[in-house]
């Protein structure tokens, strides 16, 4: 019967061209402004470690002073120096890492290159294990490494390719800021999105290319960049911001089971606490400690824009599927006397809407077909945007099969009304005619 | 014309007439929905800032050494100076829409708070020519107040003069001279006296610090030190590409271990803006497609009821109605399904408004897009109805006569 109907549905499909080249396009267009956008968001909502992401968490503190304190207002989003040092060496959770980031002027030996800015990451030894970041050669620092402020690098691999041709670098010299630096490790593949562990360098920007320990950054006065929150006497000055009531830190932990997470939590409660009692914190001792989807959850990290976009082409889509309704309605209205005689020789109703149906499902899956094409063309004309989200907006395999889903069901969801309609004619009446 | 019968037959065909309608409405409220987005954004990037942005080109300089920095930039400023067509020199920590953002809160009265971030220029002697400030009262800074300029332990400018924006100076002293004023640092209550106003420069990273911060710009007199790190070159904007180009031939000799990015004020513009811009034109395109698509599905549903009522429209021909009749019978029939439409789609347009006012930063829609939007789904409306209401017309009324 399905063959049959298909039949069915493809001759009368193909009898008035012009009509389902408009029902066609119009699915079609809505669909693909549809999927394109909602692409785009289901790429920036995505989750940047998984099964990694649930158990790391970021402690945020409240060390400011009074002015412009309300009840129950938020934490700084970072930390100071002296908070993050505490909870570093606390070493309460399975990993910890301290961190912050800036542009490190890099110098390479061979002449052909200018001097550049390498986009760095200023952090400790458990950043790599704690994220589980791959290696190509190589590995990680220790804290030996961070307590003796030693100089050397971990690099991406971007950055090997550019510099040492691909080769293993391991080992060999890279000059920063007018320093020595071994390197002692090259990436792999590695670009959690969005770059959830410090959103101040742009959510979506590019990655790091140098890693160095915090205490060598420190050390050798590199450039910090990213927000520098101050209030009371504290300033921004780059040389004394280990000092200064500025929070401009990103402190992870990794925190496995429900119990130890409890454990933290009150840790900190105790620490907010034990620091308010000293008088370094002037507000009442508050503290938050958020997961990785919590934490995008709370900066709202998806832009607002996209999400604007994603609306506007649904809405763009319902114009595109009421016009689809009205479509369709006509053209099962028009064929009314045909449907008669079937319902004369004894086709019953079922039968009737069943047909219908089906013939809007292949105007759906043509326009999703056509709509697919169209998708691909908008997440091409998204890629061309200087945004630093763009070049991420790819189709996957899971945006492929919604798209064919959602062309289908709403063509026969909009084929519900006319079909319906158009088998509840009387057939004597058409007959007559 | 009379209505009573287009009514009575519009009854007869609910749904067809409600479905258009309902496409009216969505297409009319999306429609003015995404022309007032694209007008904000269009707004936003067109941002008047009162420098002159068609002649500066920056030099963004990284990897000076700390010590050495103010012997650096005085060397580097007196190389820069002698490229010919440069017109001004100077160094700057930030510039407007950089991204790179410097902000503080200030206050006329040191009691209070200050809840707008407000963006820092620091400027080395010759930075206003340089930016091409434009003074509308008082007095740019003298070269005492450059010399003196420096930072205080908690990084706040050190030197005891300001120069504000028109508009800062209109918020602060309403109806009063700024000149002489005491501004406060709402962090640390550090004083500064105003001795100049300037035109309004755009803010440093104005999504960041908001509409209230857009324009609220203060300048401070700074010596050379390692936090200047942007070289501003003026000329005239013909030589300025060379001008930028030289610059960077003579910076690279004296600076080797520098890093240098050159760019232009004009492409920092653009860069800043363009996902504002990209955002229009996708709007835009939107915009237009679904106007098409609405325009053909009138076009498709009203030939549908015109082809249902050749026999009506014969007999009607036949007992003497004219072919304007007609005509004029299927394009007021539009006209009020259309002004139905617009009604429950203005209504709909301005609840869009209000609950993205609750969850986006979108402001709310003044009523002239809803009578745009209104009057052009009318005018949508009557061009696609145009041509199934001429083959109406032209139905001969022999038809009348045959059966069918």
């Amino acid at each position: 019967m399905f063959g049959y109907y298909l039949d069915l549905a493809v001759r009368s499909l193909r009898r008035s061209k012009v009509l389902t080249a408009l029902m066609v396009l119009a699915v079609a267009l809505g669909i693909g402004a549809c999927m394109t956008t909602l692409t785009v968001l289901h790429v920036l909502s995505g989750d940047p470690l998984p099964g990694r992401s649930g158990s790391l968490y970021f402690p945020q503190l409240d060390p400011r002073d009074t002015v412009g304190y309300v009840p129950g207002i938020e934490p700084p989003e970072q930390l100071t120096w002296i908070d993050g040092m505490n909870l570093l060496r606390a070493k309460r959770a399975t990993h910890q890492a301290l961190m912050t980031g800036g542009m490190v002027p890099l110098q390479p030996a061979q002449t052909n290159l200018d001097p550049f800015h390498a986009n760095g990451r200023y952090t400790t030894a458990d950043f790599f294990p704690m994220f589980g970041v791959p290696f190509h050669y190589g590995s990680g620092w220790s804290s030996a490494e961070d307590d003796s402020k030693a100089r050397v690098v971990v690099i991406s691999t971007a950055l090997n390719d550019k510099l040492f041709g691909g080769q293993n670098s391991v080992g060999k010299t890279l000059r920063l800021q007018e320093a020595d630096f071994r390197v002692i490790g090259v990436l792999g593949d590695w670009r959690p999105d969005p770059h959830f562990y410090d959103l101040n360098m742009g959510a979506y920007a590019d990655y790091e290319e140098v890693y160095l320990p915090l205490s060598t950054s420190r050390d050798l006065h590199m450039e910090h960049d990213g927000s520098v929150d101050c209030w009371g006497d504290g300033g921004g000055e780059q040389a004394k911001l280990e000092q200064s009531t500025c929070t401009w830190m990103q402190f992870w932990v990794q925190l496995d089971t429900p119990a130890s997470v409890a454990d933290y939590r009150s840790f900190l409660q105790h620490y907010a606490e034990d620091q308010h009692a000293s008088g370094r914190f002037a507000r009442p001792p508050t503290m938050r400690l958020r997961n990785v989807p919590q934490w995008l959850e709370y900066k709202q990290v998806v832009p607002s824009d996209t999400r604007l976009q994603a609306w506007l082409a649904m809405g763009f889509l319902l114009v595109c599927l009421i016009n689809t309704v009205g479509l369709m309605l006509a053209k099962f209205m028009r064929r009314a006397g045909e449907l008669g005689v079937r319902r004369a020789l004894g086709a019953s109703r079922r039968a009737l809407f069943g047909q219908l149906l089906l013939e809007s499902g292949v105007v759906g899956f043509v326009g999703g077909v056509l709509g697919l094409l169209l998708a691909l063309l908008g997440l091409w004309l998204v890629r061309q945007q200087p945004s630093d989200y763009a070049k991420l907006a790819h189709m996957d395999s899971a945006m492929l099969l919604t798209t064919f889903a959602i062309a289908v069901l709403a063509t026969m969801l909009a084929g519900l009304l006319p079909a319906w309609r158009a088998c509840h004619i009387a057939p004597a009446l058409q007959l007559k005619a | 014309m009379e209505i009573r019968p287009i009514l009575a037959s519009l009854r007869k065909h609910r749904i067809p007439a409600l479905l258009i309608v309902l496409e009216i409405a969505l297409a009319c409220a999306v429609l003015c929905n995404a022309v007032f987005m694209i007008a904000q954004c269009l707004i936003g990037t067109h941002a008047a800032n009162a420098i002159d942005e068609a002649g500066i080109a920056i030099i963004h300089v990284g990897g000076l050494d700390d010590q050495h920095a103010a012997d650096s930039i005085a060397r580097d400023l007196a190389a820069l100076r002698s490229v010919p067509g440069v017109q001004a020199v100077a160094a700057i920590n930030a510039l407007p829409l950089s991204t790179d953002a410097m902000l503080n809160g200030f206050t006329p009265n040191p009691e209070q708070d200050s809840q707008i971030n407000s963006s820092q220029y620091f400027i080395s002697r010759g930075g206003e020519q340089a930016l091409g400030l434009q003074l509308l009262q008082g007095r740019f800074f003298n070269a005492e107040e450059y010399a003196q300029g420096g930072f205080t332990t908690s990084h706040q400018s050190s030197s005891h003069v300001v120069i504000v924006n028109q508009a800062d100076a209109q918020r602060w002293w309403p109806g009063q001279s700024p000149l002489g004023q005491q501004l406060y640092s709402s962090s640390d209550k550090t004083a500064w006296t105003v001795i100049g106003v300037v035109a309004d420069v755009l803010a440093q990273d104005p999504e960041f610090s908001g509409p209230a911060g857009r324009y609220s710009s203060l300048f401070f007199p700074l010596h050379a030190s390692a936090d200047l790190n942007r070289y501003l070159l003026r000329s005239a904007p013909q030589d300025r590409d060379r001008v930028l180009q030289q610059a960077m031939q003579a910076l690279g000799k004296l600076e080797p271990g520098a890093v240098l990015e050159p760019k232009t004020y004009l492409d920092m513009r653009a860069d800043y803006f363009a996902g504002s811009r990209n955002m229009a034109w996708m709007l835009a395109m939107v915009c237009v497609v679904m106007l098409a698509v609405t325009a053909l599905g009138i076009v498709g549903l009203t030939s549908f009821w015109v082809g249902q009522r050749r026999s009506q429209i014969g007999i009607r021909r036949a007992v003497g109605a004219t072919y304007t009749h007609i005509l004029h019978y299927f394009q007021t029939e539009n006209f009020l399904l259309s002004t139905a439409g617009v009604a429950l789609g203005v209504v709909l347009a301005f609840a869009i408004n209000i609950y993205l006012m609750e969850n986006y930063e979108v402001s709310r829609m003044p009523w002239y897009y809803l009578g745009a939007g209104a009057v052009s789904l009318w005018a949508l409306g009557q061009l696609a109805v145009l041509w199934p209401a001429l083959r109406a017309a032209a139905v001969p009324p022999v038809v009348a006569t045959r059966a069918g």
